[in-house]
């Protein structure tokens, strides 16, 4: 139950882009094409996931234990660069065809603040899901990154749709480009503002 | 490009929002009034100074090959500074920016005067330019934040000129992106002329 709570919550409610204000940058760079918004979204899935386990296993066991924790954010930004880079090399020698897909967004996710900003709340924010707050266990972090990295695909994916649409119609000069698309996530926004409530 | 220039350029010409697009996540996270802008755009702009003041320093001995990992310590260690002081001086405002102090270190504005201008100029032109770009930083945020509290809560900093709550939309998440595309607006018209 409490997984589910999880999931819904972190997709719908409190989706990364539409009501926490992480990783705009590249949500509005590669929104484009369809095509491309669902490459990055696989992309970042799969390093949040990944960064979130591995940075969450770094804070318990070598920070706390050495009560370095005024280290997190040198610690944790070093760790991501490195993964993604160690994940570019590892899928470039066992998968070249998931490296020509993903390959172009790994170097773009390094400075993507959704990674670092997840990485974060994971290991010091207190969730309510179901009872008292408490700080989540490594299981429980895992699926909060993954649902969390589903919203931003679903988000991207949703608004990639949107722009398409965008692009074929006829916009005033000075909207045209970026202003229309802050206005059209903001109404995007608005409707996931619905979901508030149902967790 | 003169010094007074530098200084200047981040409130139009290079207007980190609304020219050069960068730092979006903060800009809109933190707005929700005017005062939060202020000392979002406070704290972005101390660790702008200060990492190119050393980037524009230790450039010219940093091999290429690994100067954006180096840069990018620089910067961590920056932040991890202004966290401890923020912690020790501002706890409360601590609290409230929460999330997006930390985040300042993968904030694209930091890192994209690092690159682009510290790692190439003195260390005087490199101090003017982070000043001039954290204060066009700071300014917007706090145009942001005035229209989002006016709007969302009937306040200026907090000084109440409306009886009762006003449109809460604006201070939550859908008001931020809607008064950032009209307020692009608002700037692409003007800069035209």
């Amino acid at each position: 139950m409490e997984f589910l709570l999880i999931i819904v919550s972190a997709i719908f409610v409190n989706n990364i882009v539409l009501a926490q204000f992480l990783g705009i940058c590249p949500f509005m760079g590669v929104s484009n094409k369809l095509s491309t918004a669902t490459g990055m979204s696989g992309a970042v899935c799969f390093v949040i996931t990944l960064a979130t386990v591995v940075t969450y296993l770094i804070n318990k066991f070598l920070l706390e234990t050495f009560h370095l924790e005024f280290l997190q954010t040198i610690a944790f930004i070093l760790v991501i660069a490195a993964l993604v880079q160690m994940v570019e090399i590892i899928l470039k020698k066992i998968s070249p065809s998931l490296y020509q897909a993903l390959g172009i967004f790994l170097p773009l996710i390094t400075t993507n603040c959704a990674v670092l900003g997840v990485a974060i709340t994971v290991v010091t924010k207190q969730f309510t899901f179901g009872g008292a707050p408490h700080m989540l266990g490594l299981a429980q972090a895992t699926v909060y990154a993954l649902a969390t990295s589903l919203g931003y695909g679903l988000a991207m994916v949703l608004f990639a749709g949107l722009r398409e649409q965008l692009s074929r119609s006829n916009v005033p000069e000075a909207f045209k480009g970026l202003p229309i698309a802050f206005i059209t996530v903001g109404i995007m926004a608005l409707a996931f503002l619905g979901f508030s409530g149902i967790v | 490009m003169s010094k007074f220039g530098l200084i200047t350029k981040g409130f139009l010409k290079e207007n980190p929002t609304f020219v050069l697009v960068l730092g979006m996540c903060p800009t809109l996270a933190t707005t929700t009034s005017a005062m939060n802008g202020l000392e979002m755009g406070l704290a972005t702009m101390f660790v702008l100074i200060l990492s190119n003041i050393v980037i524009s320093l230790i450039a010219p001995v940093v091999p290429d090959k690994v100067h954006i990992p180096v840069y990018i310590v620089v910067i961590a260690t920056f932040v991890t500074l202004l966290q401890l002081l923020m912690q020790a001086y501002v706890p409360e405002v601590y609290e409230t920016l929460g999330l997006f102090i930390p985040l300042i270190v993968v904030n694209c504005i930091v890192l994209g005067r690092a690159e682009a201008f510290a790692s190439k100029n003195s260390v005087w032109d490199s101090t003017l330019d982070g000043i001039g770009i954290g204060l066009g930083f700071t300014v917007t945020l706090v145009v942001i934040g005035i229209v989002r509290e006016v709007l969302g809560s009937g306040s200026v900093f907090g000084w109440k000129f409306l009886a009762g709550d006003g449109i809460l939309a604006f201070v939550m998440a859908p008001g931020a992106f809607l008064v950032l595309g009209y307020l692009m607006v608002l700037f692409n018209k003007l800069a035209k002329r």
